[in-house]
């Protein structure tokens, strides 16, 4: 490989393929969703010349420091660079002299005559191999064995349309990661490096999970690896591309992602009390204070030399979360009441409530533990929320909450309903809501579902609409943000 | 820069010898923005060595460190210059016998010597090599960040009495974040984006090496996969390196040589600083520990 520094310049044809690939990438980063501007690009072109390309976690920092300016975003910049250079990574030190001129027909060949280096080592040698590699970590025999172990497991087929998912399924499975790590717990209590105690057993265990991690890591790579020499760069990146974290839809986020996404909540919602704070530090100038003025003007010999202004009162608003917790939105819900709890700072009060078909309040949960996610738990678990069926019924849910707690709503309250208005045909009762939006200084609806699904079966959004002073659609986290911004101010 | 980083590896081991320990990510960054004479935007969470960084990088360099410190309500005449007030009255004042026209005094006073230099513009006007430290820049307002830009891109600053002043040399720069706001797509596109997280166990275990010289292998191995075990839970506020660091040293200094349950019961307080994230680590550790501390506000 070429190294392209200022001094020695390379030879004209190699600039302008990497160049090629370089607006590849960045297109794909573009089409992935990140905001790549032109400067960006001439920097990432500028700094590409100073370093030596074929230092691949050199050529990874300098591409990263001028494209991705966002640090959630450094998850799908990392996936489209693996994409596009893991070819590029073959040729060079890191992978040694099996790596390259990998094809999966020939594999396929060799594999169907049975012979080849791979062919002779049985799934027992193998595992024995992995497990000295693991308990030693030598990382150069881990990714040769991770080499054969795809070979093995994953029965890749060329031209397939797959991400690689499930080859790693496959390839894991077989590999049974349970299994190694029981064996090297056992080995390493065997050499006495395990003390007697809870927590030694928890940090070793928590050691070999790290080195599984470091292992399925290097599968995975392998597998993207070969999926993209058959397939090519492009068609790969597209089937990788997932929506950046705050785009995730919260109805459709899978497991993983709504991990993710909790971990966010937390240093999202520091990063926008301190904003909302400053901002309504910053609006302290009122209307004109004429008494004051007037008052101050005597010192002046009677002209208004000094305007004064009325400070406005800091206005914390209180807030009541009603939400729906039937399983079609379940995850939007405790997803919105802990980004509430952790904003809690930023209102004056919160309390909460929970419905189906019966409606319970909840706000005892989270004033009795300082952990939300516990709290949000013991929501789920010992909220009592069904009345008759266990279908969402808002018309009941609302009428009850009209009977008990009318009275405690006041102008300062702004009510947040949250739920996808889906009521299964019973009565709307829409009348509570008409009630509550005179007495109450706000009231809004989040509803997660897309825009275009709504009025759509038994969804009744425009009937509760009616009545409510917004009704947003809140599908991600972005737009979750950008409506708490809403309450706040308003 | 008097002393020009030359390569990726030359970044590393300069910085090694001020007990710096860079990973390949800090150090391509480093390199670039040496090379292209770019500012680095360093984000990540409190106490992973950011500004740690900019002085290492003024220790090796032989450079001069010099420091603004942002917080809310700073402004150009904190952060940039201002015009010394009282010095020109004295010299208004000093005038009044000799009968000196306006324009002569209007042009004394606007000059050189009554103005008052602040970081910015001292980094700027520094005929020696500088390292610029811009910390916390998270803090001051969208408005004043706009200040900041003219500084960054073309290293130079327009003072309206005065003209343009440009620097002589471009000095390093390193901006600090901890991300409580975004910072403006015009800021960023200027800057070289470097995210610090905390460091995985083979790194973390190096850094309380190379800091606390005192502790053995052994026991850095063993801190180190307990910081690990405490941040992967759920916390408010996951242990820092600097955390860790000082964990190590309490450890040492209450004369323990290896980690048991109890010697984290008792120092857990070190690394972790909300009453509630102690409780869970010890919950979740399995180990004992004397009553809590005050409630930490």
């Amino acid at each position: 490989m070429s190294r392209f520094g200022p001094a020695d310049a390379p030879p004209a044809g190699d600039r302008e393929s990497m160049l090629d690939v370089l607006q590849g990438f960045i297109h794909e980063l573009r089409a992935a969703g990140l905001p790549v501007s032109m400067t960006e690009n001439l920097d990432a072109m500028r700094a590409v010349e100073h370093i030596d390309i074929a230092e691949r976690d050199t050529f990874k920092a300098a591409l990263g420091a001028t494209l991705v300016k966002h640090h959630h975003h450094w998850r799908a910049f990392e996936t489209v660079f693996d994409v596009y250079f893991s070819l590029h990574a073959a040729g060079i030190g890191e992978e040694g002299e099996d790596g390259e001129g990998f094809d999966l027909e020939s594999m396929e060949a060799m594999r169907a005559q049975g012979g080849g280096a791979m062919g002779e080592v049985s799934p027992e040698e193998l595992a024995q191999m992995l497990l000295q590699a693991l308990t030693n970590m030598d990382r150069e025999q881990l990714r040769r064995l991770a080499g054969m172990a795809v070979d093995r497991f994953a029965g890749m087929e060329p031209g397939r349309p797959v991400g690689g998912t499930y080859y790693l399924y496959r390839t894991l499975r077989q590999l049974d990661f349970d299994g190694l790590t029981a064996r090297m717990m056992g080995q390493a209590r065997e050499r006495g490096e395990i003390g007697a105690d809870d927590l030694a057993e928890r940090l070793a265990q928590e050691e070999f999970q790290a080195r599984l991690q470091q292992l399925k890591e290097l599968v995975e790579a392998e597998i993207r690896r070969r999926l993209v020499a058959d397939r090519g760069a492009e068609a790969m990146a597209r089937t990788l591309r997932k929506p950046l974290p705050e785009d995730v839809d919260f109805m459709h986020a899978s497991r993983e992602e709504m991990l993710a996404l909790q971990r966010a909540i937390y240093p999202l919602t520091r990063a926008l009390a301190a904003r909302l704070a400053q901002r309504r530090r910053r609006r302290n100038r009122g209307h004109l204070d004429f008494r004051s003025t007037v008052r101050h003007s005597l010192s002046y010999g009677g002209v208004p030399a000094e305007p004064k202004f009325r400070h406005p009162r800091p206005s914390r608003p209180e807030i009541m979360v009603v939400a729906d917790i039937s399983g079609s939105v379940a995850s939007f819900a405790r997803f919105t009441l802990q980004f509430v709890y952790a904003m809690a700072s930023q209102f004056s009060k919160v309390r909460s409530w929970v419905f189906i078909d019966g409606i319970d309040e909840v706000t005892r949960f989270f004033q009795e533990s300082d952990d939300i996610g516990e709290a949000v738990h013991r929501v789920n678990t010992e909220a009592d929320v069904v009345w008759v069926d266990g279908h969402s019924d808002y018309g009941h849910a609302f009428e009850v909450f009209h009977e008990h707690h009318y009275k405690e709503v006041t102008p300062k309250t702004s009510i947040i309903l949250l739920g996808d208005a889906r009521n299964n045909y019973h009565a709307s009762q829409n009348w509570v809501l008409k009630e509550l939006q005179q007495r109450a200084r706000h009231l809004y609806w989040l509803n997660p579902e897309p825009r275009g699904y709504w009025d759509t079966g038994d969804s009744i959004i425009s009937e509760f609409g009616i009545y409510c002073d917004g009704v947003y659609e809140c599908r991600n986290l972005r737009q979750l943000e950008q409506f708490v911004t809403t309450v706040v101010e308003g | 820069m008097a002393d020009r980083f030359k390569s990726v590896d030359d970044v590393v081991e300069r910085l090694r010898t001020v007990d710096y320990l860079a990973d390949p990510n800090i150090a391509g960054v480093v390199y670039l923005a040496d090379r292209l004479e770019k500012p680095i935007l360093v984000e990540g969470p409190a106490g992973v060595g950011k500004t740690e960084l900019a002085k290492a990088l003024s220790d090796v360099t032989g450079a001069r460190l010099i420091r603004l410190q942002c917080y809310e309500g700073l402004d150009e005449s904190k952060a940039l210059y201002e015009w010394n007030y009282k010095k020109q009255l004295l010299r208004i004042q000093a005038d009044r016998e000799h009968e000196t026209s306006w324009a002569e005094v209007e042009s004394d006073i606007f000059s050189e010597p009554f103005l008052l230099t602040r970081p910015l513009l001292e980094a700027i006007r520094a005929e020696e090599p500088i390292v610029l430290l811009i910390d916390e820049v998270d803090r001051v307002e969208i408005e004043t960040e706009a200040l900041l830009l003219e500084v960054l891109s073309d290293f130079q600053v327009s003072i309206p009495e005065l003209g343009t002043i440009a620097g002589k040399q471009r000095p390093l720069v390193v901006m600090t974040s901890n991300n409580t706001r975004e910072l403006s797509e015009a800021l960023k596109r200027r800057c070289l984006y470097l995210h610090l997280d905390y460091p995985d166990l083979e790194r973390e275990k190096d850094i309380v090496r190379v800091r606390v010289p005192e502790v053995d292998e052994e026991l850095a191995e063993q801190v180190a996969r307990v910081v690990r075990s405490v941040r992967q839970l759920e916390l408010k506020k996951a242990p820092s390196i600097s955390e860790t660091i000082d964990w190590a040293r309490t450890l040492l200094y209450l004369g323990k040589n290896e980690i048991d349950p109890e010697a984290i019961g008792e120092t857990l307080h070190v690394l972790l600083k909300y009453q509630s994230d102690i409780a869970k680590a010890r919950k979740e550790l399995q180990v004992e520990g004397g009553p809590l501390p005050a409630r930490s506000p």
